[in-house]
């Protein structure tokens, strides 16, 4: 006890260093690997790898994999905007209509997180699946053609993206709905605003924290996922996330799954910060 | 006190709007409980076909009621020694994350220090990252060293994904903590230790137990990460995976349903206690 009581200013640094080890061994040091396996090429006789600075391993991966990478954002970016249309109201109705069944009601969001993720997509087959009451319904009042199916579709991917990642933007926007001080509503409508303008002007604006941090919660995740487009869709609904897998896992073309990782975090980060420019102006001029 | 519920309904002085605010307040209402409905239709399914005796391999067309697949819950092979692996993971990766997560945010919150701002970048970013290309830059790692993959690399691997979370849960406790009771042991002649003992952990307890909660819940769940590192071992959302491919046993579905409980159970109980504790405050 001496020993820290004479070196005060250790203290912080003994708090942090088994965490931040950990996560420099485990996380930072594994993505310098990473960096370096995506510049190396395999030798096609031993398949064996060498460092060779190969750069055209990302323009390579890009150009080969060029609808994957579309398609992941497409899909990422559709079941985000979903995902928003339909938890945005939900987390308004709890946060001002809850009263005290608030932490109830927050139960049934978090619900699906009970059930494991593999689960509920396994679910969602058999919701989606050609025979069964959903699909039945939706041909016997006209939506789908007695020919049409929803599983192995773009739709049904998105559907389950959308499904699994929802309570991420559920629960932040709650939690930025449920700050914002009801009395500054009603001084907006004392004003003369109507409940459209008071919502526009006083209770969109104070919720952007929470859209912000939902839909990037959402879509980083979505944008990565391969799980809903394995199971729900087929190779024609492939993501990056599958490619990656598969050159991983089942073709051990390490350096192009490396250059395709790379490829979509830079992707996501450039998303996020044009994303969090365009909302950081919005919310200075609104 | 004036609720939200209070001021959203209170009668508005024009006649019109009332009545369309009356009206937009239901189709809200309908709206919400579609969204509900949306949330739990899979998780009725899960449970529903938990009691099926399916027709084929696949447990996906209803054929009739059973209970068999919730005697025989083990009947299927690898199931159990899946589910005992993913209990164990989980056990030791929590604790551990926990602990590390758990000095880190006293540090954050505690004391000033050079490197506060790398330190919390570096908290963020495993969160914000893909899991893909967690589970993939940890197998790089792994091959490199030639690491056995396994038990003890899935566990690495967990542990390191929670460290974040862990974080995160307990700093939003430390935040809003009354530094005046340690001030006060202090006074009465604790030493540091001792009030960290007998005053912090204590009341810290609430957001240490959340977090061990919350990672064990994460480290049973995962299957992107642990597919990269498991090499032939298999936890439990493997199983279902690999299961997946050439039949969905109904077994499946009774541990989705098992596990989906106690998390309601647990989360149940953690509720009740909060709405006693705040009715509590509000009358005293």
């Amino acid at each position: 006890m001496g020993f820290i009581h004479r070196h005060r200013w250790l203290t912080p640094y003994l708090l942090l260093v088994p965490g931040l080890a950990w996560l420099a061994l485990f996380f930072v040091v594994p993505l310098g690997f990473l960096a370096h396996q995506s510049l190396e090429v395999q030798n096609p006789i031993d398949y064996s790898y060498a460092f060779k600075w190969a750069w055209h391993n990302y323009s390579d991966a890009i150009s080969t994999y060029e609808p994957q990478l579309v398609r992941s954002f497409e899909y990422a970016a559709i079941a985000t905007a979903l995902a928003l249309v339909l938890s945005y109201p939900l987390a308004y109705w709890i946060a001002f209509r809850g009263g005290r069944w608030k932490n109830v009601l927050l139960l049934f969001i978090i619900g699906p997180f009970f059930v494991t993720y593999l689960i509920r997509t396994l679910a969602w087959e058999t919701i989606l699946s050609d025979n069964s009451f959903v699909v039945s319904t939706l041909k016997h009042i006209g939506i789908l053609g007695p020919n049409d199916r929803l599983l192995q579709t773009s739709t049904a991917v998105v559907a389950g993206i959308t499904y699994n990642f929802l309570p991420f933007m559920a629960l932040p926007l709650y939690v930025s709905l449920e700050q914002i001080d009801p009395r500054l509503v009603e001084a907006a409508k004392d004003l003369y605003a109507s409940s459209a303008k008071a919502f526009l002007k006083v209770t969109l604006p104070l919720s952007l924290p929470g859209i912000f941090a939902g839909t990037l919660l959402t879509f980083i995740p979505a944008a990565g996922d391969f799980i809903n487009a394995q199971l729900l869709g087929t190779s024609d609904q492939y993501m990056i996330g599958n490619v990656i897998q598969s050159r991983f896992l089942e073709l051990t073309d390490y350096p192009t799954a490396a250059a395709l990782s790379f490829i979509l975090m830079a992707i996501i980060l450039a998303v996020v910060l044009i994303y969090a420019r365009a909302l950081g102006t919005e919310k200075l001029t609104g | 006190m004036t609720t939200a519920a209070e001021v959203v309904s209170a009668p508005a002085p024009r006649v019109r709007p009332s009545l369309l605010a009356f009206v937009r307040r239901h189709v809200l209402t309908v709206y919400s409980l579609l969204v509900f409905a949306y949330l739990l239709l899979p998780i009725v399914v899960v449970v529903l076909f938990s009691f099926n005796s399916p027709k084929g391999r696949f447990n996906v067309v209803w054929n009739h009621f059973t209970l068999d697949n919730w005697v025989n819950w083990d009947a299927v092979s690898g199931i159990r020694s899946s589910i005992e692996l993913s209990l164990e993971i989980a056990a030791i990766a929590s604790l551990a994350a926990t602990a590390l997560g758990t000095l880190i945010a006293l540090a954050l919150v505690r004391y000033r220090f050079r490197g506060r701002g790398a330190t919390n970048m570096l908290i963020f970013l495993p969160m914000a990252s893909p899991e893909i290309v967690l589970g993939a830059s940890l197998l790089t790692l792994f091959l490199s060293v030639n690491a056995q993959l396994g038990f003890w690399t899935i566990t690495i691997a967990h542990v390191m994904f929670c460290i974040s979370y862990v974080v995160v849960t307990v700093r939003a406790r430390l935040i809003g903590f009354d530094r005046h009771l340690e001030e006060a042991a202090m006074d009465l002649g604790a030493n540091e230790w001792t009030t960290f003992r007998k005053v912090t952990l204590p009341l810290l307890a609430p957001a240490i137990l959340s977090a061990l909660l919350l990672c064990f819940a994460l480290s049973v769940d995962d299957f992107v990460i642990t597919n990269f590192n498991s090499g032939a071992t298999v936890t439990f959302p493997l199983f279902v995976w690999g299961a997946a491919r050439v039949a969905t046993p109904p077994q499946i579905n009774v541990i989705g349903t098992a596990i989906f409980a106690i998390a309601l159970t647990v989360m149940i109980v953690n509720v009740a206690v909060q709405m006693g504790r705040s009715r509590k405050g509000t009358t005293a």
